[in-house]
């Protein structure tokens, strides 16, 4: 496998704008003779389409959601940062790109995540512009917060909504070209497999999730815009139907998969409460700013907190890490708060939880301000929970949330089968070993209005539109082995529902490949997903059929791909013999109990080659070179 | 706690549905209400009939895909708050609880509760946007937005699309929907130039699409999970009859 990432050379600050100079272009006129197909429509996908058509492409667009608005972007809470500097705290594209890169624990590419801070700016102007309702200053102009991992105010947002509001702005520009009738929009259609022809992307096989029609579309390149495999977990803070299907069908084809066990683990989300829980619920990082997270100092203490003395609390993000006090990084609140826990220390009947406190908060600001900034999320804890947050702390405890791992793309966010392109969480490329809180909405949209629309140019310039039809072999070949899988679904005729497996699936990989791991965990893991999949496929039941709305059959479709995906997360997890970021492994660390990186080993990324069914995936590296940062133990005491 | 549900049942859009009692057992108060619902279906599919479909996703209240009539109110007994939101705490052992899908002329059923809500798109589709293309926008704080506006803007526009306020109106309208989205964009600066296009557009596109008219209810408001207020039904109807008055639309 050939693994060129295509950094363009010079300095870091001119890498772009000297790419942008020298990649070739698609004249006006000969744009709409290319078909481009987006799998997708969050915010990278909605906005690529949306940006595609404008330029003039003819774009196909897919999701498995009864309208693009629903895509899990919409969940995202906190905000989206960019470098404006407007509070005058000496932010700068330099301040946001270092504090990713060490964010990510230097296990991403310089080159990329220089490029994702340039545009950062370009993305609020955008937004803007579109009638994204971000918060205001009584002057009228834009209102910034902080966030976890910087000490600067750099983060946007729309109350607790701003994914919703990002995602509207992107979906009602994707809708003006529905309108315009240069994107076909296929709503409750899932991509079930990728069309290779002489090895490039060339379309796509969808069920009509509505019919049971499996058909294909075939297209000048492909968009994988699908989003993260967090729901491998089964209990995330990920939709229900977020799946992995498309990367890992794509990854089955040939396409490179990048850091699978660089998960995030995201610290504040309430806590599971009993075991019928069908998803995790996030509380927004930005609670963080105003809310102290502590547990009681002796282990067993089962008093109410607010009978517990000030002297008896352990505020022990702020003990550890005076500088960065509440607002640490996730990995690093996380990995806390399972500690804490693990010493007996935790709260709530499981005691698995740790305290998230507004009273002091509350004291210095009054109640007013604390519901002004945070209301509608502690309207929606109390929902959840039967607990008036105003009154007692919020209890928190760590969930999957994020995937920093993906498909594996160059600069031009191109994988290694030509014409595919890979945008948004379904890549690996700009957030390392772990995410800042508020970079996803900031990479989606960079991603999906700024930078694939000038590189998507560059590959379909030197291919010129020939107008193939999706009736070849290769479709034809495709279809019929989604057709065959569906079939065998529906055969098996077991006694297991497709979410009993995938609890089990999310246990194991919980318990193993989750906040920490170790070798003998991750080889127990990689003994039991086999096992658990051989079951899945004699003990599976799927009532119903395939002409007809099934989502037993959705499910045990993407429950079937997780099984495999998680085998691969494990092991790299298992490969990775260091700690960093979001991969914590419990043999390195530092007497503190930090991670412990080892740079002089693996300062790579793991790029994994599929090799069949049944033998051990090809592993490749690809090597991080750090120009212009020095790569240095994390440090936010 | 153990309930009894009425659930509405139809295989497809063109055969005819009704009404399937099941027993709900051993539910516990922090069952979500969708919890509860996958527990009767993986007892179901245990026995080899097929489960109860329903639309849901993110399960946290924000992407309007789920949406069940229950008792009678669309999402339920709580105020503000979605169908995926509701706990089985606000029920009572022994209770009987009848579940529908949506119910609107514009929202045809698909199967047992799952509608087709593609109007909605089509609304937007006529206008419910600024139109700016990618790259062409200006520096962000060179429009300033006057707090108050920009809060009223933002009010309209946590609008998540689910559809309730149509499911509740008596006339099957979706004037608070295509309200919010035109208060959301028309209060904003940047939305002042298509303003009365906009209006225009959407309210004709809701009318071809068979939702009932506005006649002052407020049933939309009363269900709507993000208590959007109505008062944009009135912001609405200035906009179009200035769109009229000023003849400024195409």
């Amino acid at each position: 496998m050939k693994l060129d990432a295509k950094i363009p050379p010079g300095p870091l600050a001119e890498k772009w704008d000297n790419h942008l100079n020298t990649i070739k272009l698609v004249s006006p006129a000969n744009k709409r003779k290319y078909r481009i197909i987006i799998v997708g429509s969050g915010l990278g996908g909605a906005s690529a389409a949306a940006s595609l058509a404008e330029l003039g492409y003819d774009v196909e667009c897919f999701c498995y959601q009864d309208s693009p608005r629903r895509a899990h972007s919409i969940a995202a809470q906190g905000g989206i940062n960019a470098t404006k500097n407007y509070p005058n705290d000496n932010d700068s594209i330099w301040r946001l790109f270092y504090d990713t890169i060490k964010g990510g624990d230097y296990r991403s590419r310089e080159a990329n995540v220089y490029r994702l801070a340039q545009v950062s700016a370009n993305i609020i102007d955008q937004c803007v512009a579109q009638g994204v309702p971000f918060a205001r200053e009584y002057g009228g102009q834009l209102a910034n917060r902080s966030f976890g991992g910087a000490q600067v105010s750099r983060t946007f947002y729309a109350r607790g909504q701003t994914g919703q509001q990002l995602l509207l702005g992107a979906y009602q520009a994707l809708q003006r070209m529905i309108a315009a009738g240069k994107v076909t929009m296929h709503t409750r259609t899932e991509m079930l497999d990728l069309v290779l022809v002489e090895w490039r992307a060339r379309g796509i096989v969808t069920r009509d999730m509505v019919t049971g029609d499996v058909r294909s579309y075939a297209a000048d390149a492909v968009v994988l815009a699908s989003g993260g495999y967090g729901n491998v977990f089964f209990l995330s803070t990920n939709a229900k139907g977020c799946n992995a299907t498309a990367v890992w069908r794509a990854h089955k084809r040939g396409a490179a998969f990048a850091n699978p066990c660089f998960t995030q683990i995201h610290p504040t989300c309430i806590p599971v409460s009993n075991e019928y829980q069908s998803k995790l619920t996030l509380m927004s990082e930005s609670l963080r700013n105003d809310g102290r997270i502590w547990v009681p100092k002796e282990p067993g203490d089962k008093r109410p907190p607010n009978q517990i003395p000030e002297d008896e609390r352990d505020y022990y993000l702020e003990r550890r890490y005076p500088a960065f006090g509440n607002l640490v990084p996730r990995d690093v609140a996380s990995r806390n708060a399972k500690m804490v826990c693990d010493e007996g220390r935790g709260v709530g009947i499981s005691g698995l939880g740790v305290y998230l406190d507004f009273r002091d908060a509350i004291n210095r600001l009054g109640k007013k301000v604390i519901e002004e900034r945070y209301g509608n999320l502690f309207e929606m804890y109390e929902r959840i929970t039967g607990e008036n947050p105003y009154e007692v702390p919020m209890r928190i405890y760590p969930a999957s949330h994020y995937t920093m791992g993906g498909l594996w793309v160059d600069y031009n966010l191109m994988n290694n089968i030509p014409g595919l392109f890979v945008i948004g969480e379904a890549n690996f490329s700009d957030h390392g070993a772990n995410r800042l809180g508020a970079s996803a909405l900031m990479q989606g949209l960079a991603d999906g209005y700024f930078v694939l629309p000038n590189t998507i140019g560059d590959f379909l310039a030197l291919h010129r539109p020939d107008g193939l039809k999706a009736d070849r072999d290769e479709f034809r070949t495709a279809e019929k082995e989604v057709k065959d899988n569906v079939k065998k679904l529906l055969s098996v005729n077991g006694s297991r529902s497709a979410d009993s497996f995938h609890k089990e699936l999310g246990k194991i990989v919980w318990d193993y490949c989750g906040m920490s791991r170790t070798r003998e965990g991750l080889q127990k893991a990689l003994s039991l997903i086999p096992a658990l999949r051989e079951e899945f496929w004699k003990d599976i039941k799927v009532p119903g059929d395939n002409e007809e709305i099934n989502q037993s059959l959705e499910k045990a479709g993407r429950v079937a791909e997780f099984m495999e995906l998680a085998e691969l997360m494990c092991l790299d997890a298992l490969n990775r013999e260091e700690s960093c970021g979001g991969h914590y492994r419990e043999e390195y660390q530092t007497p503190e109990g930090e991670a412990l990186r080892n740079d002089e080993e693996y300062a790579y990324v793991s790029v994994w080659e599929y090799s069949g069914e049944f033998s051990k995936p090809i592993f490749h590296k690809e090597p991080l070179q750090f120009e212009f940062v020095t790569p240095s133990q994390r440090s936010y005491k | 706690m153990n309930v009894t549900l009425k659930v509405w049942r139809q295989k497809g859009p063109h055969q005819p549905g009704g009404f399937v009692e099941y027993k709900a057992e051993s539910i516990i108060e922090d069952m979500s209400f969708l919890e509860m619902l996958d527990t009767v279906n993986e007892g179901l599919i245990a026995k080899g009939e097929e489960p109860i479909a329903f639309d849901n996703d993110c399960r946290e209240g924000i992407c309007g895909m789920c949406g069940l009539v229950i008792n009678g109110i669309p999402h339920g007994p709580s105020k503000g708050t979605t169908t995926c939101e509701l706990y089985m705490r606000h029920f009572s052992d022994g209770d009987t609880i009848v579940i529908e899908p949506w119910r609107s002329v514009a929202f045809p059923v698909m199967k047992d509760l799952i509608v087709d809500r593609s109007a909605f798109d089509r609304i937007v589709q006529a206008g419910g946007y600024i139109s700016c293309k990618t790259g062409s926008a200006i520096e962000a704080n060179t429009i300033p937005v006057p707090k108050p506006i920009a809060d009223r803007s933002m009010d309209a526009a946590t609008c998540i699309g689910c559809g309730a306020c149509v499911a509740a109106c008596p006339n099957g309208s979706a004037m608070l929907f295509t309200s919010a989205k035109i208060g959301h964009l028309s209060l904003l600066p940047q939305g002042k130039p298509e303003r009365f296009n906009r209006a225009v557009h959407m309210i004709e596109a809701m009318e071809s699409e068979k939702f009932g008219g506005c006649t002052n209810h407020g049933e939309c408001e009363a269900a709507c999970p993000k208590s959007i207020s109505i008062d944009f039904i009135a912001l609405v109807n200035r906009e179009y009859m200035g769109a009229y008055w000023t003849a400024d639309f195409e």
